[in-house]
């Protein structure tokens, strides 16, 4: 199959080893892979602050960058992105009364997949270590964005192939349908609420002890990432009141075949007893739980390098020295 | 006083030629600014996060019972949509319906007008008391809220005790509600014997147990119930094919208003119709199980004018526009108005749990207040302006909605309307920003071009992360790191690796490439 890659703007100029790890699986599976030159960016960023008019050139330059190239389907690794060309961009252009736009941009939104999608709903694959030999030792927590979720309805795809990378220690995150707080230009037309929502996902991230955070989206894991780091670097989050309502409590299991698993529970706002003034039927009103040894050195990472992370060519995490930087794993 | 709103939305009027609602509807100051001091309320944090989770688990288990919620759903879209594509038939239907059954119909064009007609009512009917003053009983209700009915009767000489508990604690606490389905979701049980204890003259000492003060507002409130003249409520539907009112609660204190006193005077907005009565087969499943997370819910009400020797004799109903017409001839917003009041988006929303409802400034908070208000009043009011955007469009509420209000769509379609109206005609440096990327992004060689400029920002910043940035970007970096830049966009090591040999091998294409250069 001929396959034209949809890096997406942040990846792009942002995380260029995010397209180049999807390229690799992509080849993997014996698929040509080109890249439409001419591509910049799918216009959510304008569309989503309002700005139509602005957006239309956009899309009119995905719409040629993706017309003057012969592909079969394209692909990218955002689910974001790919919601955007199906969701918004026919919408937008018939909303600026170019209709002959809106349908190029509905039939290139036709054959565009997010990476998990074309793998497994196209290229069949299940098994991303026998399929891909996927490699990936190592202790990982996913946050599904929201426009995979409830856009696209990826379900479980992008969580089943990362479950399903040979050595790979999943570990469910807490509260993982809740938004980062990221949404565009919200993180800086309203900072503190988005800041709030991020400090949560944090400190649920934190209570995983996981050595990665992934997901399908590079814009998601660059605010996770950021956030990560700067409360691992400054011990607070500075841009927002210091205040939750989650607390993750870590409990103990035995699971089925009698191991100890550890098994994390969410609690958001006060249990029935956090009502009691102090002192009445001899309790006190429970504090805001901190989670407790945070790990440094977490980072947030694409699903697309740990899908072509190898044996031969591995992915490397902090632990081992890999190089992090704003939160994010290099 | 005949004023049938809707005959305008045939007209050649554009929304944004039609009268804006007034009331309680209009945030006081731009969300961002509202929104900072509730942020920092561990208690309203803690109280909301617990209420919402909870409503929110119990929500997911009874929708989860249903093989057919999703055509539940379409069907209460349908209905609704039907209603507002042929509201003005249906409104004249059920005026003639109501009024054959004894009621009386008023037609309010705002705020101003339907507060004057319920003054005007209550003066005809409730006794002056001793106090000097009249009393009216009131039902939980969202219409008479978003009208500020309770502050405009008391400067008339007339009190309005709230009956449904929540209310009554928001009420005694002299603060606004939080949520529409709970308004006193802000408050814990301390909180809640604290007001008692100070506001109810005859309450005595209380604990905090829910019973204690359940027992509390039940003695405080079966006096009024038995002695007011003069009951206001709102309306959950209007059946147009019957001329029905309906009332859905919890408490059964709404069914003492709907019942007991001689006069009852609703107040409901033009919206609220459904066709027929069947339609209550789809909407009575889908508002409780949305709502309370409730099956059924306990008590559910419907009169049908005035009915002899049960019940009110003298029925009014007060029809509200306030807005809706506007609304209403929106075609890219108008299904806002398909709300039947359910609260399911408002917790799930995750700016609604860390802000609360207070932050939106208006009787509808969450993620419906921030599409219904400005809809309402128009986003040519500069602060509703702001409420669009107090959404990171993450579409949790859309999942939930009963009535499938693509409420993200909707934000964003009024974000564009606020940039239309154009508040601050001196460009923010994210306008500018965003106009600078507009002209990169329009063209993926301009792109490429800004791109080439990547090995000298990598080597500025020496590749390093970056921790703090000015102006706009601050508000990025308040809070969040940023990744060093990368030496090479793919663009740059595409180009490198692939690119060239393929675009050399490629020679019969149009190369796109920048080496290609061809300017088609």
């Amino acid at each position: 199959m001929r396959i034209a890659l949809f890096a997406t703007c942040i990846v792009d100029a942002m995380y260029p080893e995010v397209a180049q790890a999807t390229v690799s699986i992509l080849r993997r599976l014996g698929h040509e892979v080109v890249f439409p030159e001419g591509q910049s960016c799918c216009g959510q960023m304008h569309i989503n602050s309002g700005k139509f008019a602005q957006a239309e050139p956009v899309i009119a330059n995905h719409v040629r960058a993706f017309t003057s190239t012969e592909w079969d389907v394209a692909v990218a690794p955002s689910a974001s992105c790919v919601a955007s060309l199906g969701h918004q961009q026919p919408m937008v252009a018939r909303r600026q009364g170019n209709e002959a736009l809106a349908s190029e941009a509905a039939e290139v939104a036709d054959r565009t997949y997010e990476l998990t999608q074309f793998l497994t709903d196209v290229a069949g694959v299940t098994d991303a270590a026998a399929d891909l030999g996927s490699y990936f030792p190592h202790r990982v927590t996913y946050h599904p964005s929201c426009h995979g979720m409830r856009l696209l309805r990826l379900g479980d795809r992008q969580s089943s192939l990362v479950r399903s990378v040979e050595g790979i220690d999943f570990v469910e995150l807490p509260l993982a349908d809740s938004c980062c707080g990221f949404g565009g230009t919200f993180s800086v037309k309203n900072p503190e609420v988005s800041s709030a929502m991020l400090a949560d996902k944090v400190r649920t991230v934190q209570a995983t002890h996981a050595d990665v955070c992934t997901g399908g989206d590079a814009s998601c894991l660059l605010h996770i990432g950021g956030g990560i780091s700067r409360f691992e670097r400054t011990g607070s989050f500075g841009g927002t009141p210091d205040v939750t309502a989650v607390h993750v409590k870590e409990t103990s299991s035995t699971d089925a075949q009698g191991h100890t698993a550890e098994k994390l529970t969410t609690v958001v706002g006060a249990d029935d007893d956090d009502h009691l003034t102090p002192g009445e039927r001899g309790t006190a009103p429970a504090e805001p739980s901190r989670v407790q040894g945070f790990r440094v050195g977490q980072a947030a990472v694409h699903l697309a390098r740990i899908l072509a992370s190898t044996k031969e060519d591995p992915l490397r995490v902090p632990g081992e020295g890999a190089e992090v930087s704003g939160g994010s794993l290099r | 006083m005949t004023f049938l709103g809707m005959p305008l939305m045939r007209s050649k009027h554009a929304h944004t030629d039609l009268p804006g609602g007034q009331g309680n509807i209009v945030e006081t100051e731009p969300f961002p600014e509202v929104s900072h001091q509730h942020l920092s309320n561990q208690q309203l944090r803690t109280n909301i996060g617990h209420a919402t989770s909870s409503i929110r688990d119990k929500r997911a288990g009874v929708v989860a019972e249903l093989d057919d919620w999703e055509e539940l759903r379409e069907a209460g879209s349908r209905a609704k949509n039907q209603v507002m594509a042929n509201l003005p038939e249906y409104l004249v239907e059920f005026e003639e319906n109501f009024t054959a059954a004894g009621g009386t119909i008023h037609w309010a064009r705002d705020a101003d007008e339907a507060n004057a007609i319920v003054t005007e009512l209550v003066e005809a009917n409730a006794p002056v008391l001793a106090n000097g003053r009249r009393e009216v009983i009131k039902v939980k209700s969202m219409a008479t809220q978003e009208i500020g009915l309770n502050e405009h009767l008391e400067t008339q000489g007339i009190d309005a005790f709230e009956t449904d508990l929540a209310e009554l604690i928001v009420q005694l606490g002299e603060d606004k509600p939080s949520h529409i389905l709970v308004p006193a979701i802000h408050r814990n049980r301390d909180e809640i014997r604290d007001i008692f204890m100070d506001k109810m003259p005859d309450a005595g000492k209380l604990t905090n147990d829910p019973a204690v003060l359940a027992e509390a507002a039940r003695r405080h409130l079966r006096h009024k119930f038995l002695t007011t003249k003069v009951a206001v409520s709102g309306a959950n539907f209007g059946i147009a094919d019957t001329g029905t009112l309906g009332v859905v609660e919890s408490e059964g204190n709404g069914r003492m208003c709907l019942t007991l006193p001689e006069t009852l005077i609703t107040v409901m907005g033009i919206e609220k119709l459904l066709p027929s009565f069947d339609d209550l087969g789809a909407f009575l499943q889908l508002l409780p199980r949305s709502s309370t997370g409730e099956r059924m819910n306990p008590y559910t009400s419907f009169w049908t004018g005035r009915t002899e020797g049960d019940g009110p004799q003298n029925v009014h109903l007060v029809l509200l526009d306030n807005g809706r017409t506007r609304a209403l001839a929106d075609e890219h917003g108008r299904t806002a108005l398909n709300c039947i009041r359910c609260s399911a988006c408002m917790n799930v929303c995750p700016v609604y749990e860390r802000t609360g409802g207070h932050a939106y400034g208006s009787t509808y908070p969450g993620p419906i207040g921030a599409i219904l208000s400005p809809l309402l009043t128009g986003v040519e009011d500069e602060a509703n302006g702001s409420l669009p955007y107090a959404s990171s469009l993450c579409g949790a509420c859309y999942d939930v909605c009963p009535v499938k209000i693509n409420i993200p769509e909707i934000l964003v379609h009024l974000r564009s309307e606020d940039v239309k109206a154009n508040h601050s005609p001196v460009s923010t440096q994210l306008d500018t920003a965003l106009t600078g990327a507009s002209w990169m992004m329009g063209d993926g060689k301009r792109m490429a071009a800004a791109e080439k400029g990547l090995p000298f920002a990598h080597k500025a910043t020496r590749g390093g992360q970056i921790n703090a940035l000015p102006g706009i970007a601050r508000a990025w970096t308040s809070s969040r790191d940023i990744p060093g830049l990368p030496e090479k966009s793919f663009h740059q090591l595409w180009a490198e690796s692939e690119g060239q040999a393929e675009s050399e091998g490629r020679t019969d294409h149009d190369g796109e490439t920048e080496n290609g250069g061809d300017e088609k």
